[in-house]
């Protein structure tokens, strides 16, 4: 480093000829508010013209830096999150009006539903009730093979009986059944806001099936 | 008839157990089996001979697979072709590297140093390996814009969460997680176990402390290594990737390479839990109310699977491997080979006994 070029003090210090010498200017530099401003005007001036950056101009650049990276990374994190609750959502309505009784067979799985709501309406002698179609494994949608009498699921090979009990595969747990009433007009009514899990003993709800 | 054959050779239960069995004469991972490996002349399947005859009786049978309609169907679907490609590549591979072992083997047998040490033409990395290199990015990339333009990759209809390809496949790499499915819970089959093969891979280095055989190829004084190792990626990953291609069809049933893909085939497969076997076949007392009275008897299975096993297997099989590694090597390389073994154990307790859940907790989605 060169005599005059950085930092003042320790130029002072050597130029000084002993400790005593050394720890007076040490003082005055840190005693008297005029002293050090102009130390540090001369530091500064000094510095630029080097072209060196002296450590305040230093600090001021590297926290004006982190600010920025701050508020892109917070900018990203909001940005991020809100994605996450899109504006618009296209979903089917939760309740639904799914015909009347009449219009199912008894004995039979309704796959009338299926496509729109992701529901199927089974009707035995005695009651109706609606099936989720979602697959208590992976998710996936199992399919009804009338044959077997028995919903398939194509992903793991998961097998449910018509009243929605897993019987093979590895699904752990029977398909839900969703909240079924009578409307007032005589139709069938879905809620799929509330669902009834066999293994919870949810199946004997007395809203969880229509007697018909 | 021959087809027939083959597609009864194909049911699972089968099918695994002769390739476990062959695989075990093939890489033998003990000093008995080895033995027995050199005197029914095994080890010629890694002479050039031995290559010639074996990829020549692989592609016999699958030239004349090709003659039969659904086999074809399945083998040269564009998704597919990967898959038969692996058929023979990864076979060709291993028996490279196998041939330059056994090579190195007898060599050793003879007081010989290996091939490797004998090697002394050093080469440069530039230009001798970078221009290697070069070409081979060169011919790959021609092979992909050839594949690319000639195997279809179509779209279809958009997608509908109400409708699931029959049968829905994973990516070819991940079918032998699919096949894993299966038989787990989703939260093991598709958490814990694949964490734990990404664990035990980074594991090895420390398991392994053989100082036998490094830096050249060799079978002989790493056998129970490399067999352990193999069996992981050649039976459990490898294999079930092969199966979960070309013989998983509709409904995830099994279907044999030369059988129509009915989506109608009737299989009855009642499964049924520990649980139920336990108090409704055997005590005939119907399931109690409690929880973990009703899995007690699993949850006593399990432990006893991880807290006997070890010591048992110390005591026998892996007697010298104990005292060799040290009880807390020992322990980690055991737990890791158990949940390992885990998977081929409750396949067969599927295949043969309907067995679905050893503890089974759907109230708490704990099945295990």
């Amino acid at each position: 480093m060169k005599d005059a070029s950085g930092l003042p003090r320790r130029a002072a210090q050597r130029r000084g000829h002993g400790l005593a010498e050394a720890r007076a200017a040490r003082a005055a530099a840190g005693a008297g508010a005029p002293s050090t401003a102009a130390v540090s005007a001369v530091g500064r001036g000094a510095a630029a013209a080097a072209g060196e950056v002296s450590r305040r101009g230093f600090l001021s650049w590297i926290s004006a830096g982190w600010l920025a990276f701050g508020a892109l990374t917070t900018g990203t994190l909001i940005g991020t999150v809100r994605f996450l609750f899109p504006n618009v959502l296209f979903e089917p309505p939760q309740t639904f009006r799914a015909g009347f009784p009449e219009e199912y067979t008894i004995g039979d799985v309704s796959t009338r539903f299926k496509d729109q709501f992701a529901v199927w309406i089974v009707r035995t002698p005695t009651e109706i009730y609606v099936l989720s179609t979602v697959c208590t494994h992976l998710g996936c949608t199992p399919n009804w093979l009338s044959g077997e009498q028995k919903f398939k699921c194509p992903c793991h090979g998961s097998g449910f009986r018509k009243t929605g009990i897993n019987f093979e595969g590895p699904a752990p747990r029977p398909l839900e059944r969703y909240r079924v009433a009578l409307s007032d007009d005589g139709q069938i009514l879905v809620d799929k806001t509330r669902k009834y899990q066999w293994e919870k003993g949810e199946w004997t709800d007395p809203e969880s099936f229509l007697a018909v | 008839m021959l087809k027939q054959f083959f597609n009864w050779v194909s049911n699972p239960a089968i099918l695994f157990s002769i390739f476990i069995v062959v695989f075990f004469f093939i890489f033998p991972p003990g000093e008995k089996m080895y033995r027995l490996h050199r005197r029914l002349k095994l080890d010629k399947l890694w002479t050039p001979v031995g290559g010639i005859v074996f990829f020549s009786l692989l592609a016999i049978f699958f030239l004349w697979g090709i003659t039969d309609e659904n086999f074809r169907l399945i083998v040269f679907k564009p998704d597919n072709i990967p898959i038969t490609a692996l058929l023979f590549l990864v076979p060709f591979f291993l028996w490279y590297s196998m041939k330059q072992a056994r090579d190195n083997d007898l060599r050793a047998e003879k007081g010989e140093p290996p091939h490797e040490a004998l090697d002394n033409e050093k080469v440069l990395v530039w230009p001798d390996l970078v221009y290697v290199e070069f070409i081979c990015l060169i011919l790959s990339m021609a092979l992909m814009i050839v594949w690319s333009l000639f195997l279809k990759a179509p779209l279809e209809e958009p997608a509908n969460p109400t409708v699931s390809p029959n049968p829905s496949k994973a990516p070819w790499y991940f079918l032998g997680l699919q096949e894993m499915l299966v038989y787990y819970d989703p939260w093991l089959a598709g958490v814990v176990l694949p964490t734990l093969i990404i664990v035990g891979l980074v594991a090895i280095p420390y398991m392994d402390i053989n100082a036998g055989g490094q830096g050249f190829y060799s079978f002989r004084p790493r056998m129970k290594s490399i067999s352990i190792f193999l069996f992981g990626f050649v039976v459990m990953w490898i294999f079930l990737i092969l199966v979960g291609t070309f013989l998983r069809g509709p409904n995830w049933n099994f279907f044999g390479p030369f059988e129509f893909w009915d989506v109608n085939k009737r299989e009855v497969l009642n499964n049924v839990n520990l649980s139920e076997y336990v108090y409704i076949f055997l005590l005939r007392t119907g399931l109690p109310k409690n929880i973990l009275v009703r899995e007690l008897f699993g949850i006593l299975l399990i432990l006893g699977y991880f807290a006997i096993v070890p010591g048992l297997l110390a005591q026998t099989v892996f007697k010298r491997l104990f005292q060799r590694l040290g009880v807390v090597r020992y322990s980690f390389f055991i737990v890791l080979l158990l949940m390992g073994l885990a998977l081929p154990i409750k396949m067969y307790t599927r295949w043969l006994f309907n067995l679905k859940y050893i503890v089974s907790i759907p109230e708490y989605f704990l099945n295990v």
